[in-house]
């Protein structure tokens, strides 16, 4: 064919023209306004609308704002450095009782002298958390590590810690942003341990209670191992077993006998000392960090074609999520105590964490539920037909899918559990918004001062909730394999 | 297509790699397959046909047991299949299945998903499986496809990718459900010429297709099915040119006609 084309045609082309360049993309700042807030009549109309709400807005808090009082003692004081600088009648802020109070807020009754045990316990959780949340980018670790190693020593220095404590807490961001240069994974270990460490630098006591929390798994393990060979299901439910059985009725007193042999122990900090952002953030990463993984197992659980194992996940999800968080926070400061063995003490905030996890946890489920059912059956079937087992198919076929499809729904409920933290204050914990802000107005000072410390600890708020909204996106945009 | 049939090349050995004896399989009350028979020598290569619905991507599904049967049995290399949890993932790591919609994984790189089974459930060291995958991937003509995404190859180049994923379990037994009729027409040759080069080199092969050029080239023996039922089988020559009944004459024409 192309031969006689090539003789019978006098010209053949044997270069291609050379790709043309793509049209200007007109970009420019007056094209983008005629084409996003002014492109019809009603579009312009809106914009103006728009523009003017904003405007009011801004004109009706902006003095607020401007005549804002940073240094004051008390609320009258405020109104007097108001009144005198802006005249009789002029409005105004008065955030003085922020840097005053900021503490409480921050620390709640904490003991002052030891504010620096908590802010160790943050900055060490942005090392742990490294391998976990910015394993992939190097630079994204490197400035999260290095803020955190600058922001913690400064505090730390400032709020006045032991030289030992400062030099550890050196030593482990050190040892954080080097292993984020050479190899990340070398922090997993450190990750592992860390929940541990945190509640021990929290809570203070001996080193030896959060030692022997960690024994009991270690035996439930080996209690698995026993048995798996013969009895898979058997095994998980002996180790089950054993973990619990240690942690109610052997850990205590082991922990005591252990610090009676070799002292190991801290200032103890109770915890109704706990409040402010402090409580919050306890609670709330802590229950982040269970309610995934309990999510996962009851999405799971709810797919699985065992009968009974299907129907208590099922009952459980749906209990939880129909009963609203405060009553379960109340089950939890009033009831618990009954179900658990006589004698048992068991934490305020520990009970108030479990609460908290499983209610997140419910919905968590079902949110990984829809990750699981949007994958496509081919997948299962390929997977099985490889001759992966169960928990092999989940873990390296179905589970990345899912959670990855299920990131924004996960990250929503992360974020409305946080925020649900303050809810605390109903079984008397200091949360920042309502307990804490409640505290301080009930000094005659700040009597009568409610919009700055909401303003104040809705912003922390709002910056710790975007932050995981935008990691959410990130996370999202990192894990995209389909090129669209 | 290749020009000489390579059939010589093929022996079939006396071993017995499948047998189904008197097979049955409901879908509810739907009768789906009854009564199969059907015995696979080492070294056979089987082409199934049939108008759909006749139950012949429920049969092979039944080897490695996607599909579970009622009443019968399946023996697979000697192992048979009840409802052993063992048994089924003995059978299912010795025996490949491509799928009409190639089913890779799409989180993982082409090489991971090669290497992923081999490692996981036959404990092989990482850096052999790779080297392994890297051969397969070598011989299903895409090596420099290794470390991309499924989702950015072709269609084409994703069936080639999954029938590697299945050699590098080096199955003795290798099911194909329709491995081209998602694709376009030009990548079809790519995906068969593979199948073809596969057959020759001996593996025992069951497949469910509409290409009948390759059932003639590369078929000892063609299975039609309608209804749920094996209705003939026989030599692709005699298959095509002298079949039995009227419905087989019948799907014939109508495919072969155009």
């Amino acid at each position: 064919m192309s031969d006689t084309h090539a003789q019978t045609v006098p010209f053949v082309r044997d270069t291609m023209l050379p790709a043309a360049p793509p049209p200007d993309r007109q970009a420019g700042a007056v094209r983008w306004l005629r084409e996003n807030l002014f492109s019809g009549p009603v579009n312009t109309v809106l914009t103006i609308l728009g523009a003017l709400i904003v405007w009011f807005l801004f004109v009706t808090f902006w003095d607020w704002f401007a005549h804002s009082v940073w240094n004051a003692s008390s609320l009258s004081e405020c109104r007097e450095i108001i009144a005198a600088t802006w005249g009789e009648g002029a409005r105004g802020a008065c955030f003085a009782v922020i840097r005053e109070r900021w503490n409480q807020y921050i620390f709640g009754f904490y003991p002052p002298d030891l504010y620096w045990r908590p802010t160790m316990t943050f900055g060490l959780l942005m090392v742990a958390l490294a391998p976990v949340l910015f394993g992939a980018s190097l630079l994204i670790r490197r400035v999260v590590l290095a803020v955190t190693a600058v922001v913690t020593l400064g505090a730390m220095i400032v709020l006045g810690v032991p030289a030992g404590w400062l030099a550890f807490t050196a030593l482990v961001l050190g040892f954080g942003l080097y292993a984020s240069e050479r190899n990340i994974a070398w922090l997993l270990p450190f990750s592992v341990i860390y929940p541990l460490l945190g509640v021990w630098f929290l809570w203070g006591g001996t080193l030896w209670g959060p030692i022997f929390v960690l024994v009991a798994p270690v035996l439930g393990w080996l209690a698995w191992r026993l048995l798996a060979g013969r009895a898979p299901m058997l095994g998980a439910v002996a180790a089950g077993v054993v973990t619990v059985l240690f942690w109610l009725f052997l850990a205590g007193d082991a922990a005591s006998d252990a610090q009676g042999l070799i002292p190991l122990a801290i200032e103890p900090v109770r915890s109704d000392r706990f409040g402010g952002f402090l409580l919050s953030l306890t609670i709330g990463v802590a229950g982040i960090a269970l309610s995934l993984p309990l999510g996962i197992v009851l999405a799971l659980a709810r797919q699985s074609d065992m009968f009974l194992i299907k129907s208590l996940a099922v009952i459980f999800i749906e209990f939880i999520r129909g009963v609203p968080l405060i009553a379960l926070l109340f089950v939890a400061s009033l009831l618990l105590n009954y179900f658990l063995p006589p004698g048992t003490s068991f934490d305020i905030i520990l009970r108030v964490i479990i609460m908290v996890t499983i209610f997140a946890a419910a919905y968590m489920a079902e949110v990984i539920r829809g990750g699981l059912a949007a994958l496509p059956k081919g997948q299962y079937e390929a997977a099985d037909a490889l001759g992966l087992d169960y928990w092999k198919a989940q873990r390296l076929i179905v589970l990345p899918q899912a959670l990855k499809i299920s990131i924004p729904g996960i990250v929503s409920t992360f974020i409305g559990m946080f925020k649900d933290t303050t809810l605390v204050t109903f079984v008397g914990l200091y949360d920042p918004l309502k307990s804490m802000s409640d505290a301080v107005r009930a000094n005659i000072a700040w009597k009568g001062i409610y919009w700055e410390p909401f303003i104040f600890v809705g912003a922390i708020f709002f910056l710790i909730c975007f932050g995981m909204s935008r990691y959410s996106m990130y996370l999202e945009r990192r894990l995209q394999r389909d090129h669209r | 297509m290749t020009e000489q049939s390579p059939r010589h090349r093929m022996t079939i050995s006396d071993e017995v790699a499948i047998d189904i004896r008197n097979m049955n399989k409901w879908y509810g009350s739907f009768h789906v397959l009854r009564d199969i028979d059907l015995t696979v020598h080492k070294g056979e290569r089987i082409v199934i046909a049939g108008p759909s619905g006749s139950g012949k991507s429920t049969l092979i599904r039944c080897i490695n047991r996607l599909e579970e049967h009622q009443s019968g049995h399946i023996v697979v290399d000697g192992v048979e299949l009840t409802s052993d949890i063992k048994n089924i993932d003995k059978v299912r790591s010795e025996v490949g299945m491509v799928f009409q919609h190639f089913n890779l994984f799409p989180h993982l790189t082409v090489l991971e998903n090669c290497t992923l089974a081999p490692i996981w459930v036959r404990n092989v060291p990482r850096r052999q499986a790779e080297a392994t995958a890297r051969r397969f991937l070598e011989k299903v003509k895409i090596p420099e496809q290794a470390d991309k995404y499924p989702g950015q190859l072709s269609g084409g180049q994703q069936q080639r990718v999954a029938i590697a994923r299945s050699l590098c379990m080096q199955p003795k037994i290798m099911l194909f459900d329709e491995p081209t009729s998602a694709l376009d027409p030009e990548m079809i040759k790519e995906v068969l010429d593979t199948m073809i080069e596969l057959a020759e080199e001996g593996m025992t092969m069951i497949c469910v297709t509409h290409e009948m050029g390759f059932a003639q080239a590369v078929a000892n023996r063609v299975i039609f099915m309608d209804q749920g039922q094996i209705v003939e089988q026989n030599a692709p020559r005699e298959f095509f040119n002298s079949p039995q009944s009227e419905r087989t004459k019948l799907f014939l024409s109508q495919i072969l006609g155009h």
